[in-house]
């Protein structure tokens, strides 16, 4: 049983980690100056940055209990509680949306020239929201940022966004909702079957009946699925990464749709593991066309952007995947993906930004050869290529190695399906860098592009060196989530009663 | 022993906040005459000072309980809890018109007496422990407003819309009386108590129950614009002076919730099993009319009225539920709906300086850019209509769903959320139009200090009990205590 252990830092830092963005964005209400605006926006992220040293330094990887952990009464009436805690499956997240909060607005400081101070707000309100998502222990809380994360997105698209923005700020905003609001309905049920509590320690301990299992779990289901996105409701994403501004899609691509997985690890699975099980085999299909066919749909395409948003499609059915083989391989591989998708997308998209400030246009076809040009891009994004690709000696290829051992040892022909992904990710990943940096410079307006100045390298170093780190020596995020992602396993399979007949009859069928 | 008189005087001190509000609005009619054209404005600052003193009258009465004239005029906690809406929404009602009126060239110092007595009727409604003084409060409310909704005597649409309000509710209060009649003939009584202990013992399959209790909840539903009855709704709130239009959303909407909860989960509790099929029926339904015909229209006024008809039908889903969740969520919903619903007809009447502005949709085009604080306290209450964390429509919405699923109304509860998601849709365009559009022309707008506090006080409320709503919950959920 997981506890929560209170903080003991003297500082509730989560808690700190949430609001210094809030209180930043309304100190940003009283200030005029663009220049101002900008500086106190990365200012107040950078502080919010600096405080995920203490929480990644001080975490305990011994323990799965929740750490630093706040509990206050919120509304009595309804017995919800303010409480915060992170584990192995959180902490790396809450880090990296800070992280990622830095150099969106980094990247933004000369794209966004139009209402400067409301982006500024509404990306360090996202920040806020994002990291309540990750850090809540309470059912109820965790709705009111998971659905709050919505209002800063879509103004964030909708504003600041492409030509088509009007109609993919709705289409993400709708999407998500209606998966939203049946979760809604399920966290009721929760309630009352739970016996009138929304904490979810308390809830994970609770033994629910099959039918419920079955029904929630689908209602959690409806919500997860939009967000990650899985195949065949996906389609919101590639019109919202198309038409988003740079820092929308880092965040969009970065966290809000690892979001879908957590809330997989973080509730679906531990509160209901039958219900997991039966609906294995339809999610590890899911997750395998998936795979395919974002990685056919980026081959078709001509935009930068949007093949960079199919590719997300295929490496979060890698995730799923991973996820739903419910073993450790699975399980820790789909969670250090998670983190390792959130580096790579967010460095591709913080790549198109940079070549689409420059050269206005995202049509592959308008770049060429400008690799002679532009030396220390190409460079940045040939490493990131090679970490989207998952070649060894990056972080991409140790998450994806222990995804794919994970699927062979739940079932080999996904496995070897997936491995197909594989091998089309480096196709379109390469011949994409193909196109856009190697041989002749084609477009004669690429003559003169300017190189990546000091504020887009300083912005991309980070998300470089971590691509390195976790690539030479992952077992630095491993010993982060292990404990946490077994103690997942453990509670998982005492808590399965039912052993569903389709696992069964594919067992058997396997001679396992 | 005390004189005749004494006991009189005595049976009137729990009167005092309707006598406070009433004598209210005979002043203001006597002033009237003594006030010139250019000060007729501190008229409405009068009417609040009456509605703050009925205030501080009702909050001594928090949590007490006593009748006064044979049990036909209750004075509980739960009509208290209603008693503070109703000076709520009358009071932002009285600070949003202040300035209208004299934009509008309407300003007349009857206008603030109607409202005094539309919210007299009002409290009499919540308070009424019987279906005699019910009706009144009803009829009382009812006149006001359809004199209220007529006010431009020189436009055609007011005119229109108190005349078709005036026709249909006139038909509305027949069916009540029809109803009230045949319930008075099965059971005997008027009187709420003594008709929920008739039913206690009663037959219930007897039909002419069943037919006064549809009776019932077709006129309520009239009131309380439930579809099918909500025909009249898009055109009397286009037609009537905004700042009325304001008004009537919030508050006979209310009243006639508070009407509702009081004859269906008190008087014909013991029908609850029949009554809960017709109220949830008629909550689906209401909501699908109200949310899909907002998606079309493209008058703010209109668009607000069919989202009106979409909220009636989130406060159904708690009337279905029942219990003391089902009626406390009930409660909450709709003063968190009549709050942030004015606060949105505020931003619209703040539009309104020249012409017919401020009334389309498109009219709200760049007012992000132009006017910061007023698109953002509209970008505030759509969300909230949406009911969007971490705004109080949210807290209000979660209540009623909430009710119904425990009361074993899922699959209620989610065809209420899935029909309120399409409401984003709605809600939303307004907020794409302030901020994602380009202003077209210069933009005037209304910054008269009564308008701005109104908008103030109803957007922190709405952030307020987002953030912290515990402290409204437990009024509301200690408020049903006269109730249950």
């Amino acid at each position: 049983m997981l506890e929560l252990i209170p903080n003991q830092l003297g500082y509730p830092l989560l808690s700190l980690l949430i609001f210094i963005p809030v209180i930043g964005s309304f100190i940003l209400l009283f200030v005029r100056n663009a220049a101002a605006v900008r500086w106190i926006a990365v200012g107040v992220a950078a502080i919010d940055l600096a405080l995920c040293l203490p929480l990644l330094t001080g975490f305990d990887t011994t323990t799965a209990n929740m750490q630093f952990g706040e509990n206050l009464p919120w509304i009595t009436a309804w017995g919800i509680n303010y409480k915060l805690g992170v584990d192995g499956i959180s902490v790396l997240f809450v880090a990296l949306s800070a992280l990622l909060t830095v150099i969106s607005i980094m990247v933004s400081w000369t794209a966004i020239q139009d209402r400067v101070r409301e982006f500024m707000i509404a990306l360090l309100f996202l920040e806020a929201a994002m990291i309540g998502v990750f850090t809540s222990l309470d059912l109820f809380l965790f709705y009111i940022f998971w659905e709050a994360m919505l209002i800063p997105m879509y103004l964030l698209i909708g504003i600041w966004g492409g030509p088509n923005r009007l109609y993919a700020a709705i289409k993400f905003f709708l999407y998500t909702l209606v998966g939203s609001v049946l979760m809604l309905i399920a966290i009721m049920s929760i309630y009352f079957a739970a016996g009138k509590t929304f904490d979810v320690l308390a809830i994970m301990n609770h033994q629910f009946t099959y039918a419920f299992q079955m029904l929630a779990f689908a209602a959690f289901f409806a919500a997860f699925a939009v967000k990650v996105p899985m195949f065949p409701v996906h389609t919101w994403l590639p019109d919202a990464h198309v038409e988003a501004p740079t820092a929308g899609s880092i965040i969009l691509a970065g966290i809000l749709i690892k979001m879908g997985a957590y809330g997989f690890l973080r509730f679906s699975l531990p509160f209901f593991p039958d219900a997991a099980l039966a609906w294995t085999p339809a999610i590890m299909v899911l997750s395998v066309i998936a795979i395919i066919y974002g990685a056919y749909m980026a081959f078709a395409q001509t935009d930068f952007k949007k093949l960079i948003a199919y590719s997300s499609v295929s490496h979060m059915g890698f995730v799923t995947l991973g996820i739903f083989a419910l073993n450790s391989q699975g399980l820790e591989g789909g969670i250090l993906q998670m983190l390792n998708h959130g580096v790579s997308t967010g460095a591709l998209f913080l790549a198109v930004g940079v070549i689409y400030e420059r050269t206005h246009t995202r049509v592959i076809a308008e770049y060429g050869g400008i690799a002679a040009r532009v030396p220390v891009y190409a460079t940045f994004l040939l490493i990131i290529t090679f970490s989207s690709i998952g070649l060894p000696g990056t972080n991409g290829f140790i998450g994806e190695f222990a995804i794919l051992l994970g699927a062979f040892l739940h079932f080999k022909p996904y496995a070897v399906i997936a491995s197909l992904g594989i091998i089309l990710g480096a196709g379109y990943m390469l011949w994409l860098y193909q196109r856009v940096a190697l041989g002749k410079i084609t477009n004669p307006h690429n003559e003169h592009l300017a190189d990546m100045n000091l504020r887009e390298v300083a912005a991309a170093l980070p998300l470089v060196v971590l691509v390195f780190f976790i690539g030479l020596y992952p077992n630095a995020a491993f010993q982060m989530v292990h404990v946490s992602a077994s103690n997942l396993l453990q509670h998982v399979n005492a808590k399965v009663q039912h052993v569903p007949a389709m696992a069964q009859a594919v067992g058997s069928l396997l001679g396992k | 022993m005390s004189s005749p008189i004494q006991e009189i005087l005595k049976s009137m001190t729990p009167l005092a906040p309707e006598i406070i509000v009433i004598a209210g609005g005979l002043l203001v009619l006597i002033l009237d005459f003594f006030t010139d054209k250019q000060y007729k404005g501190y008229l409405g600052w009068f009417s609040l000072g009456c509605l703050s003193l009925a205030a501080v009258a009702s909050h001594g009465m928090v949590g007490t309980t006593s009748s006064v004239f044979s049990g036909t005029f209750l004075i509980d906690p739960f009509s208290t809890y209603f008693k503070f809406v109703f000076y709520s929404a009358c009071g932002l009602g009285i600070l949003v018109s202040i300035n209208y009126l004299k934009d509008e060239n309407i300003y007349r110092g009857e206008y603030y007496a109607l409202m005094l007595f539309a919210t007299s009727g009002m409290m009499l409604m919540a308070s009424a422990g019987d279906l005699i003084t019910l009706y009144l409060g009803l009829e009382l409310m009812a006149l006001s407003i359809y004199v209220l909704a007529g006010f431009m005597r020189g436009s055609n649409r007011s005119n229109e819309a108190a005349i078709k309000y005036l026709l249909l509710g006139a038909f509305s209060s027949g069916i009540m009386l029809y109803g009230m009649s045949l319930l008075y003939g099965i059971t005997g009584t008027t009187n709420l108590g003594a008709i929920l202990q008739f039913l206690h013992t009663a037959d219930l399959a007897n039909p002419v129950l069943m037919l006064a209790m549809i009776m019932l909840v077709v006129s309520f539903g009239f009131k309380v614009a439930a579809a099918p009855f909500h025909m009249w709704v898009p055109d009397v709130y286009e037609g009537a002076p905004t700042s009325v239009t304001a008004f009537m959303s919030a508050g006979p909407k209310v009243a006639g919730f508070a009407v509702l909860l009081r004859v269906f989960l008190y008087a014909l509790q013991p029908l609850h099993g029949q009554s809960t099929a017709i109220l949830a029926g008629l909550a689906v339904l209401t909501m699908a009319v109200g949310n899909i015909m907002a998606l079309s229209q493209t008058n703010i006024k209109r668009m607000l009225a069919y989202s009106s008809i979409a909220h009636a039908g989130y406060a159904l889903v708690g009337l279905a539920a029942g219990g003391p969740d089902g009626a406390a969520s009930v409660m909450l919903y709709v003063c968190i709906y009549a709050l942030m619903n004015m606060g949105a007809f505020g931003v619209v009447i703040m539009l309104r300086k020249a012409g017919e502005r401020g009334e389309d949709i498109s009219d709200f085009a760049g007012l992000g850019k132009t006017n910061k604080t007023a698109a953002f306290l509209m970008l505030i209450f759509m969300f909230s209509l949406t009911g969007i964390p971490p705004t109080a429509g949210f807290i209000g919405k979660f209540y009623i769903f909430q009710s119904a699923v425990q009361s074993g109304l899922v699959w209620l509860a989610v065809v209420g959320v899935l029909l309120s998601s399409i409401s984003a849709y709605f809600y939303l365009r307004v907020i794409m139009v302030m901020y994602m559009k380009e202003p077209v022309g210069s933009f005037e707008i209304s910054r008269a200090p009564s308008l701005a506090l109104a908008l103030a006080v109803s957007a922190s409320f709405v952030l307020y009990i987002g953030i912290l709503p515990s402290q409204l919950l437990d009024f509301a959920k200690a408020s049903i205590a006269g109730l249950m």
